[in-house]
């Protein structure tokens, strides 16, 4: 890894009226790495993913890509260099059948301008890609499932399109809000490689989780949000060491109840 | 008691399966199966006006265009891009004033004011939209149907373009059949390439703005950008039959701006099948000729209309097209459960 973060968030905050939903975050992430995000509900992660890419206005801070201020730029403009998201609650196109929702980021500049799934050569047929990127990311091809209606889908497959949808635009960063909830124990195990190939593809991943153990298994680094404050910030080793962790999730009371009966 | 139930049972036409969206025809049969819907639709168009008994019945067909291009755009926008617009009669206002003003002023014949009203008076219209189109859903339907009343109210009031009693001596088409025959091919234009156009890739990013515009921009794209060619498309529609209607009645007066032109197109949408394109302009053909057909009963003429068109709505919510469409491309049979 050089030493340029690839995203660089300085001292953002977000408050809605009186209420601070992020203060005065600072994170760096590095070309390659995967970040992962915990916190409890409402800590504040969610809204922190949208001020960096676009989708809500900072009240102040900063966010730089690759050295470049890229913060009060509208959403469209920030995935179009590259930094792309998922969303919690996914957003497929219901009306579209499934590899017709990948025409709609395959249209986008940013694929016009890289030229295509898999580098180079002018972008062919948009539909042949779009089944191309959905059998990447498990979409069986010779089955009727790239096929259908995007509403008739299960949550695993949806959470899958909304990968696609984000791989459509050859990313350097996705940012994925919870992509594991959700999901059952299995599919979640599919997920897992998934995103291990993504970070071997060279795609900077930052990842917002419940599922710690998941979570933990493939992220490079954690940071742990409360109250939209930073808690900590190290290895999944140290962070899961820390006492702290305990504390924000089960409150401080009961982790000294469970210490003195230990 | 009777335990037995039955259900409707389904079941796609084997063509239907086959060919869903992609054509592989086999034989002369299913070559019928699919041109001669298609056929019907515009041979019957052109044939229309020959068949009319009078000239009164031919200028109602020409009426009939003139909202189908209306309802064509209020489709359009509405079922494929997500926007309800109310503006009708704004697009109409424009389009037939625009086209009053480069015949009488500057003596320009119909066949070149209308191409020019078209496309100037589109670009008017989205300019004039641009400031709503982050509105959504019922904010953008208010505000599309202000739109008309103000520019109406600002001719008045300022006494401009010939302030209430309009603009006199637009020239009409040169004869009644280039008028007929103009409209007409107009249409089934413009509706076959409606359909094309919402099939192609951006036909796709307009309806993908419709089921979800913020994907949209989380793809990458600028949501109002396209949202304003697609408004650019509906309102080039709409004062093209602007100004085909000026040139019709060789006036043009601020009754361009009367509320049938916004909520006429809407209501034969409904009753045609919304989202279908060929819908409205069906629509069309069935609630305009009634309005007139009605014209026998006097005062009680909006009575029976809105007769009708309550029963159209109830028992047959889904419209025409839709119920059509399933008639025909699919088999139904009563099965016990």
């Amino acid at each position: 890894m050089n030493n340029q973060p690839i995203l660089q968030v300085q001292e953002a905050t977000k408050s809605f009226g009186g209420i601070v939903a992020v203060n005065r975050v600072s994170l760096d992430v590095h070309d390659g790495e995967i970040l992962g995000i915990i916190g409890p509900n409402g800590s504040g992660k969610t809204t922190l993913i949208n001020c960096v890419t676009g989708f809500i206005k900072m009240t102040s801070g900063k966010v730089l890509f690759r050295g470049k201020n890229i913060s009060g730029k509208p959403a469209h403009k920030i995935a179009d260099m590259g930094i792309t998201r998922t969303f919690q609650i996914m957003r497929p196109y219901y009306s579209l059948p499934c590899y017709k929702n990948l025409v709609i980021p395959l249209f986008s500049p940013r694929a016009k301008r890289t030229g295509g799934w898999r580098g180079g050569g002018k972008l062919g047929d948009r539909d042949t890609v779009g089944i191309d990127i959905l059998e990447e990311i498990g979409f069986e091809r010779d089955s009727f499932v790239p096929y259908k209606i995007a509403s008739t889908l299960p949550t695993g497959y949806l959470k899958r399109l909304e990968l696609a949808r984000c791989l459509a635009l050859k990313p350097e960063i996705i940012i994925c809000d919870e992509i594991f909830s959700g999901l059952s124990m299995g599919e979640i195990a599919s997920m897992v490689p998934l995103i291990e190939r993504l970070q071997m593809d060279g795609i900077t991943l930052i990842m917002i989780e419940h599922r710690l153990r998941e979570l933990f298994r493939v992220a490079n680094r954690v940071m742990l949000l409360n109250f939209g404050e930073k808690v900590i910030e190290g290895s999944p080793e140290e962070v899961m060491a820390d006492d702290k962790v305990k504390e924000v999730y089960f409150g401080s009371e009961e982790v000294e109840e469970v210490m003195s009966h230990a | 008691m009777n335990n037995e139930q039955r259900r409707k049972e389904r079941l796609d036409r084997g063509i239907k399966v086959r060919t869903d969206g992609l054509y592989a025809i086999m034989s002369l049969r299913e070559l019928c199966y699919l041109t001669v819907p298609r056929l019907v639709l515009i041979v019957g168009m052109l044939v229309l006006p020959l068949v009319m008994p009078s000239m009164y019945w031919q200028r109602v067909i020409s009426i009939v265009c003139i909202y189908a291009f209306l309802a064509l755009g209020f489709d359009f926008l509405a079922h494929f891009v997500g926007l309800v617009c109310l503006g009708g009669a704004f697009f109409i206002g424009v389009g037939g004033y625009l086209a009053a003003i480069l015949n009488t002023f500057w003596g320009f014949p119909p066949l070149v004011t209308i191409p020019i009203a078209t496309l100037l008076g589109g670009a008017i219209c989205t300019l004039l939209l641009l400031p709503c189109l982050p509105l959504r859903g019922v904010y953008f339907a208010i505000v599309t149907l202000m739109y008309p009343l103000v520019l109406m109210r600002i001719i008045e009031a300022l006494n401009i373009l010939g302030g209430t009693d309009g603009i006199m001596g637009v020239a009409s088409f040169a004869n009644r059949w280039i008028e007929q025959y103009f409209v007409i091919v107009m249409v089934l234009l413009f509706l076959f390439g409606l359909r094309r156009l919402v099939n192609l890739d951006i036909g796709l990013v307009f309806r993908a703005v419709k089921d979800n515009d913020q994907a949209v921009r989380a793809s990458g794209m600028n949501i109002t950008f396209y949202k304003a060619i697609a408004v650019f498309v509906a309102s080039a529609l709409g004062c093209l039959a602007g100004a085909c209607l000026v040139h019709m009645y060789m006036w043009s007066g601020i009754s361009l701006f009367a509320l049938d032109f916004s909520i006429l197109p809407i209501a034969a949408t409904v009753i045609g099948g919304a989202g279908t394109v060929v819908g409205p302009v069906l629509g069309c053909f069935i609630l305009v000729p009634i309005s007139e057909l009605l014209r026998a009963f006097g005062t009680l003429r909006i009575v029976f209309y809105c007769l009708i068109l309550v029963a159209f709505i109830v028992f047959r919510s889904e419209g025409i097209m839709v119920y059509g469409q399933r008639k025909y491309h699919q088999f139904e049979r009563w099965v016990t459960i």
